[in-house]
């Protein structure tokens, strides 16, 4: 064999030139990201961390800490993905005329690629993905989730497609196509290069981990509910969990197939989505779309369910018509499925399909008015204490019902005609995502940080975060609502028209607000660790809740309830302390818990490496790494020594050293 | 326990009505894993209809290439159909074996079955080869195209329940039919005859209407 085929069966596609030297703004970012590695490799390797990381972390099964790892993976690429944004409005306001701002088109259509792709797969999802499996199963009285193993390692598969989506940065480029990725501009003829193969990559190994992880929370929902915990006893941020699973798992195969198609155009040579051959790229445009829509619901519902939580706690009432609430859950999600066609009623499939999606899509709107008159009428008459989950609450009230409204305007069809594409459609869908899925995922961490971590978020500077954020949600959106009713589309890296600038200016100086909101979040962290004595929750029940969750100490013992709840209302801790409930102190029985494993990330990082060698068509690295993963997978069904029993003396101890604790502090 | 979940305390006479709000035995959750298998299949079962949803829209979709009509040939894909549907009457034997706990006659029941699996795959290959050797692989036009990749992903769950059945024959033989051991083998049983009936949708949507007048 030759040495430059030797080369070509090793590196594939792969060489020097892919590397983005020409790019300062890459290689800058590429330097500051190196430094802040090696620092933080280097802090960790100082402290010796590395096992205390490996073993109570990485191949960590329980429920919590992969909760709170989502958690972070979540808020760091949040980072990335509002650099993103910060620099496309940045790119927006001074490119007119004359001036073509400082970012090339080749990069901008990267810059808003990866924009999209990374809020919703590698922000949104895994926050929401963390929460549900942090609070889940405490509100539920379970002691973990149905399958432990198959939860840490679909994390890891999530961590293996942000990496790769990172990778892309440094190493070739993103996709140019927007964050759907539509052929025939995603084909192999239009793009050739790596971009829309790392966006394949990443989003279908990302895609295993969110499957699986919605089987396993789907099972535990349905089968591990605590005695006496009916289907209508369950809090309504469990039932929103469960609706949001059955949603993952009747929409992300159809995103599966939708990419597995896709690349095979693109690695075969079939004609699934060419513009030869019988292909059809409308076909591509209806499959993403039939996952598409029912994903937005799967970001929402779990914030619905959070805002119902801190509505009930916050104005010290029950939550006002519960059962209207779980049915108005359930309806979203049937007609979540019915609605795929209005993001392309410009397709031209003639006025009665058109006219079927745009009534479907105001029908949704029935059960989602319905929820907004629920929180409000908790709030009627109750006692209501504007604690930081409560503000977002309101200001997600106020938002949303924005957003839902051009979101109606917009399912219009013949409206539709005019806004498709435009940048009031872009305004319709940070409105509601920023506005709804964000400012319930800073309502929920606001909420549940005292239960994840024993002290509660420093106020001072989470108001400080959400004055910010929300005014400056207001100015970056607002006028981009303006300019999309004149007629200005999406994704434009240079305008002409110098009299749209002022517009551009004012969603720049939004996004700078909120560029100072988040550095108030970092700084609520720092702030917060270091006061965590002040802020100390000893009780267990900070805001005086009423669920399962705030029944059990802060942080919760790795076992989450000494013995097995029974639960006799749906608000289930306000029903215990209403008997005056009192904790169990003795006859405690060993706890059956499930062993960590490294499978969990081991099969992540050959996942990574599988994804990474198939973008440069290392087929022989794809090769191993794929042989590798099965060989792992197999020998990890071999390991039938999966659980441990806590024994019932140890239990004893914790809980002792929970009473002393209480009884210190009242 | 529930004839302990409500009881007054004596004396009281007001609304003080004692509940149980905790459980003073071990609770253990059923097993879940059958019905997440199941709820795997189902999500299975979406990118089987998706294939066939694409297949419904590109099958007639010949640009001009050879048409179904031309280059499927029925009377091999019935001896494959009857290999496969076979298989699935052998699982089930071994299942019963499994229920008996007899597991020399279990075992041989899975290795007929494994085979007539490997048969129904090297069938489908050599229809494969045969197809791209004249001419009519998955590039060639729309209709191929899906039909390579509906056929394909269903061989391509075949050969992995072979695998996992080649898996789970060492179990056997290393642990016994221990519990673990016995909800595996229904797991592969529920994803052999899932196969199957994908297969007879293969069949019928894209064989039969594909070759018949």
């Amino acid at each position: 064999m030759s040495a430059p085929d030797l080369t070509r069966l090793i590196f594939g596609r792969l060489s020097l030139e892919s590397l983005p030297l020409h790019e300062p703004i890459v290689v800058y970012t590429f330097v500051a990201v190196a430094l802040g590695g090696i620092a933080l490799l280097g802090v960790v390797t100082y402290y010796k961390l590395w096992g205390y990381l490996w073993r109570e972390w990485f191949t960590s099964i329980d429920h919590k800490k992969i909760g709170i790892m989502y958690m972070i993976l979540g808020f760091v690429m949040l980072l990335r993905g509002f650099s993103d944004a910060v620099m496309m409005r940045g790119q927006q306001a001074v490119s007119f005329g004359a001036s073509h701002g400082y970012l090339p088109p080749e990069h901008y259509d990267q810059v808003f690629t990866a924009h999209g792709v990374i809020m919703i797969f590698f922000v949104a999802m895994p926050m929401v993905t963390g929460l549900m499996n942090f609070v889940m199963p405490l509100q539920i009285g379970a002691r973990d989730v149905a399958f432990p193993f198959l939860n840490n390692f679909s994390f890891w598969m999530t961590v293996a497609g942000s990496l790769l989506v990172m990778a892309s940065l440094f190493i070739g480029e993103f996709a140019r196509t927007g964050w759907l990725a539509y052929p025939p501009l995603s084909d192999i003829v239009s793009s050739p290069d790596a971009g829309v193969d790392y966006y394949i990559w990443a989003l279908q190994i990302a895609g295993v981990g969110t499957t699986l992880s919605g089987i396993n929370l789907l099972v535990t929902i349905i089968k591990m509910r605590a005695p006496g915990m009916t289907m209508m006893k369950m809090p309504v941020f469990t039932w929103t969990s469960l609706c949001t699973n059955v949603l993952i798992v009747a929409a992300f195969p159809v995103l599966t197939v939708c990419l597995a198609l896709l690349a095979l155009d693109r690695y075969v040579g079939t004609n699934f989505f060419t513009t030869e051959l019988g292909g059809n790229a409308m076909m591509y445009v209806n499959l993403i779309w039939i996952w598409g829509h029912p994903e937005v619901y799967i970001l929402i519902l779990p914030a619905f369910g959070i805002f119902s939580e801190v509505t009930a706690t916050f104005s010290r009432k029950p939550l006002f018509g519960y059962a209207s609430m779980v049915y108005a859950t359930v309806v979203i999600t049937v007609l979540s499925y019915l609605v795929w066609l209005h993001h392309f009623f410009t397709m031209g499939s003639g006025a009665s399909v058109n006219s079927f999606f745009g009534i479907t899509t105001m029908i949704i709107s029935i059960p989602t008015g319905a929820k907004i008159f629920n929180w409000l009428f908790t709030m009627y008459r109750g006692r209501v204490e504007f604690e930081l989950p409560m503000m977002w609450t309101v200001a997600f009230m106020v938002t949303f019902v924005i957003g839902g409204m051009t979101g109606v305007l917009l399912a219009v069809p013949p409206a539709d005609f005019s806004l498709h594409n435009s940048l009031f459609l872009i305004a319709h869908f940070h409105n509601v995502i920023i506005g709804g899925v964000l400012f319930g995922l800073f309502a929920g961490i606001t909420y549940w940080f005292p239960k994840a971590f024993g002290f509660r978020l420093d106020p001072f500077w989470g108001k400080c975060s959400f004055w910010l954020w929300v005014s400056g949600f207001y100015f970056a959106f607002m006028p981009l609502y303006v300019l999309g009713l004149m007629g200005v589309t999406r994704r434009l890296s240079h305008f002409d028209d110098p009299s749209l600038q002022k517009w551009f200016l004012i969603a720049a100086f939004g996004a700078f607000l909120i560029a100072l909101g988040i550095a108030c979040n970092i700084i609520q962290f720092i702030v917060s660790i270091k006061r965590r004595e002040q802020l100390r929750d000893v009780t267990g029940d900070p805001w005086g809740g009423r669920t399962l969750e705030w029944s059990t100490s802060s942080p919760p013992p790795q076992y989450n309830f000494a013995l097995t709840p029974r639960i006799h209302d749906h608000d289930a801790w306000w029903m215990m302390k209403k008997h005056h409930y009192q904790r169990p102190l003795s006859g405690f029985l060993p706890i059956h818990m499930p062993r960590n494993t490294a499978a969990g990330i081991i099969m992540g990082g050959l996942s990574f490496v599988f994804g990474f060698a198939m973008v440069w068509y290392m087929w022989l690295l794809a090769a191993v790494s794929f042989v590798a993963l099965l060989v792992v997978a197999i020998a990890h069904t071999f390991n039938y020594d999966r659980e441990y029993y806590i024994p019932a003396a140890d239990v004893g101890r914790i809980e002792q050293s929970r009473t002393e604790l209480l009884a210190s502090h009242v | 326990m529930s004839d302990m979940t409500t009881h007054v305390t004596p004396g009281s006479g007001g609304p003080t009505e004692q509940l149980l709000f905790h459980e003073t035995q071990d609770v253990h959750p059923a097993n879940g894993t059958l019905l997440g298998f199941w709820i795997y299949l189902m999500s299975d079962c979406l990118i089987f209809a998706c294939l066939f949803a694409a297949y419904g829209v590109l099958g007639r979709e010949y640009a001009g290439g050879p048409t179904a009509q031309e280059v499927l040939e029925l009377p091999a894909v019935a001896v494959n159909t009857s290999l496969l549907l076979l298989s699935s009457i052998t699982y089930g034997f071994a299942v019963l074996e499994m229920q008996r706990d007899r597991r020399n006659p279990m075992l041989v029941w899975l290795v007929i079955t494994g085979l007539l699996g490997a048969g129904f795959i090297t069938l489908e290959l050599r229809e494969f080869a045969h197809l791209i050797s004249i001419g009519a692989g998955p590039q060639r036009s729309a209709f191929l195209s899906s039909f390579f990749t509906l056929v394909g992903t269903h061989g391509l769950h075949v050969t992995c329940g072979i695998i996992w059945l080649i898996v789970l024959i060492t179990q056997v033989l290393r642990k016994g039919l221990i519990s673990a051991n016995k909800r595996r083998l229904l797991c592969l049983s529920m994803f052999w005859h899932f196969l199957d009936v994908v297969w007879v949708g293969v069949f019928s949507f894209v064989y039969l209407m594909g070759v018949l007048p």
